[in-house]
Formats: C-alpha cells, sequence, structure tokens
C-alpha cells in the first residue's frame, strides 16, 4: 500500500507513529493531571510551564496529588528528585545505543525522556537502528501530546467527563505491559522482571514509597548479572 | 526544571562517549526489565496502595490478557486497546 511504504521510509513519519501509543496514553493523563493542577490552584500558565519544562510525565501527576496534599515545596522537590532517579538509570541504560552524539543532541534527548519514552526507545534500539529524525520525532509527538493534554485538561477540567467509563485511566498501564513484555528477551530478564516487580510492591508496602522503584530496579538488575555470570562459568 | 533533567542527561553525557565494562553494560542491559516492572507490578496489583487480588481489581483482571496479548501479537497497540477495551467493557457490564 502506497501509504504505508511512504511512512516507512520518512524518519520523521515513523517516529510520530512509533509514538502513537504513548499519545494515547498522554492525552488521558495529562488531561487528569491538568484538572488536578487546576483544582490544586496552580494557574494555566503554571501547569502548562511543568508540562513544557519538566517534562516528567506520569510523575507530574504525583507531584500535583503531593501538592494538593499541602506538602510543603521543598518536600514535593525532594521527593521529585528521589522518584525520578530512576530516570538516572533509565538514561544510563540507553547510553550505549547513543555512541557519537554530540552533548547538544545527548541533552536534548534527555531532556524528553520519561518513563514511557524509555519503554518505546528501548524497543526501538532492540529491534534496530532507528535514524535520529525519528528517534526525536517520536520525543516532540509524545510532549506535544502530554502538553496538549495538560492544556486540554486545565481548560476543560470544569467539564470533566469521567475518563474511567473508556478505560483510558488503564491507557499507559496497558502500555507499560507491553512495553514489558517486548523488553524481554531471554529467561533471566523475565526472573528479573519478576523479581523486580515483587520487591517493588514489597517495599512500597513496607513503606518505602518514594524508593520502591530504584531499590527493586538495582537489585534485580544485580541478580540478574549475578545470574548470568554464573550460568557463563559452568 | 534542573532537579528533574539533570538525573537524566547527566549518564547519557557521562557515558555515551565512553566503552563501559562488560559487567556494567550487562547490568544495564537488565535495568530496562527490572525498572518497567517495578513501576508496573505495584500499579496493577495495590492500585490504591493495599494489595488487592479481588477480581473487582480491574487493573489486575486486565493485565492477564493484555499480557496475552502483547506476548502473542508484539503489538503495543493491541495491547493498549486490548486493556482499555476490557476495563470499560468490564465496568460497562459490572458497574464496577
Amino acid at each position: 500500500m502506497k501509504t504505508t511504504g511512504f511512512v516507512k521510509e520518512q524518519p520523521w513519519l515513523r517516529g510520530v507513529s512509533r509514538a502513537l501509543p504513548i499519545v494515547m496514553g498522554y492525552i488521558p493523563i495529562g488531561f487528569a493531571y491538568g484538572v488536578l493542577a487546576q483544582k490544586a490552584g496552580l494557574s494555566v500558565w503554571q501547569t502548562l510551564a511543568m508540562s513544557v519544562f519538566v517534562y516528567a510525565g506520569s510523575s507530574q501527576f504525583i507531584a500535583v496529588g503531593l501538592f494538593s496534599a499541602g506538602i510543603s515545596p521543598l518536600s514535593i522537590i525532594i521527593t521529585t528528585f528521589i522518584v525520578n532517579l530512576r530516570h538516572m538509570l533509565m538514561s544510563a541504560a540507553l547510553s550505549p545505543n547513543l555512541k557519537g552524539w554530540s552533548k547538544a543532541e545527548l541533552a536534548v534527548f534527555a531532556y524528553e525522556l520519561t518513563d514511557e519514552s524509555f519503554g518505546v526507545h528501548t524497543m526501538s534500539f532492540k529491534a534496530g537502528n532507528p535514524a535520529k529524525g525519528e528517534i526525536f520525532a517520536l520525543n516532540i509527538t509524545a510532549q506535544t501530546a502530554w502538553v496538549l493534554g495538560s492544556w486540554l485538561g486545565c481548560t476543560m477540567g470544569g467539564l470533566i467527563s469521567d475518563v474511567r467509563p473508556y478505560g483510558l485511566d488503564y491507557a499507559l498501564a496497558a502500555m507499560f505491559i507491553a512495553l514489558l513484555v517486548l523488553a524481554i528477551s531471554d529467561r533471566i530478564q523475565v526472573a528479573v522482571a519478576v523479581t523486580a516487580g515483587v520487591l517493588s510492591l514489597v517495599f512500597l508496602l513496607a513503606g518505602l514509597d518514594q524508593w520502591h522503584v530504584i531499590l527493586a530496579t538495582v537489585i534485580g538488575a544485580t541478580i540478574g548479572v549475578v545470574v548470568e555470570e554464573c550460568s557463563k562459568t559452568r | 526544571m534542573l532537579v528533574t533533567f539533570l538525573p537524566r542527561v547527566a549518564p547519557v553525557w557521562f557515558l555515551a562517549s565512553r566503552s563501559l565494562p562488560p559487567l556494567v553494560a550487562s547490568w544495564l542491559r537488565y535495568v530496562p526489565p527490572a525498572v518497567l516492572a517495578a513501576m508496573l507490578l505495584p500499579s496493577i496489583v495495590a492500585p490504591e496502595g493495599v494489595v488487592d487480588l479481588h477480581w473487582r481489581n480491574l487493573y489486575l483482571m486486565a493485565a492477564v490478557p493484555t499480557l496475552l496479548v502483547a506476548w502473542k501479537t508484539r503489538s503495543m497497540f493491541g495491547a493498549v486497546l486490548t486493556g482499555m477495551a476490557l476495563v470499560a467493557l468490564s465496568r460497562l457490564v459490572w458497574g464496577i
């Protein structure tokens, strides 16, 4: 089909089409974030500024929730920092694929790194070597969707209709399930995922609500390497 | 905001121009499955902060078919649509 061929040949369009699942998640969650931000007293400008300059996807959602609960700004900043430390790990995990990029390109790429874009990029790099144009197009599309969703949320929040009947609140979780499945290609990775998932849950229930993801990730990845090394020497 | 940007940019700035020791590279390869699972599992098993294994926990119930669809079709779109449709349908039919 002519259209499919055309899309496949244009890196920018490929990038946009790859971002569509993220867009599907970001519009409703962005919307929900926009509504919450408004209700928490943030102005439209402040709400959008966070989406443009901070761009932490679903993490913004959590931050606003904390703000609504009356937590002090300093605590929120510290919490956000700790919660987003996982992005350091994600950034490190992607770095082997970014060899030779200029510092400016790396900065732009890192700026657009979110949980969701990390998942999709991991997948793209695994499947092949995407062009830079494709990568940047993906990121821009994702952030545009996020900002758009935020804007819709804070301007139309008054008319809020529940996203729940459409199952839209599940979009991001479903996306993460897919990303996880696609990120796993051997048995050790399955074990790592299960271990990390369970640990994360346990840590969360034990009260480590800011550190559970990082701790679980570090422990899980370490176990993975240990198992891999041990099975080699056998 | 620097607080969010610095953790993201520091590793790539530092690491992308270097060759990593094999063990570190291996460790990094396990980060994606680990971090995705670490974020995912609590949100579907304990969406409200407490473990909820009841069938009423749609996030958990819909996760199994979503996972199967993702596994068999390797399609993200398919998986997301499946998950959303199941949740929407369940709410419609059972009024959860």
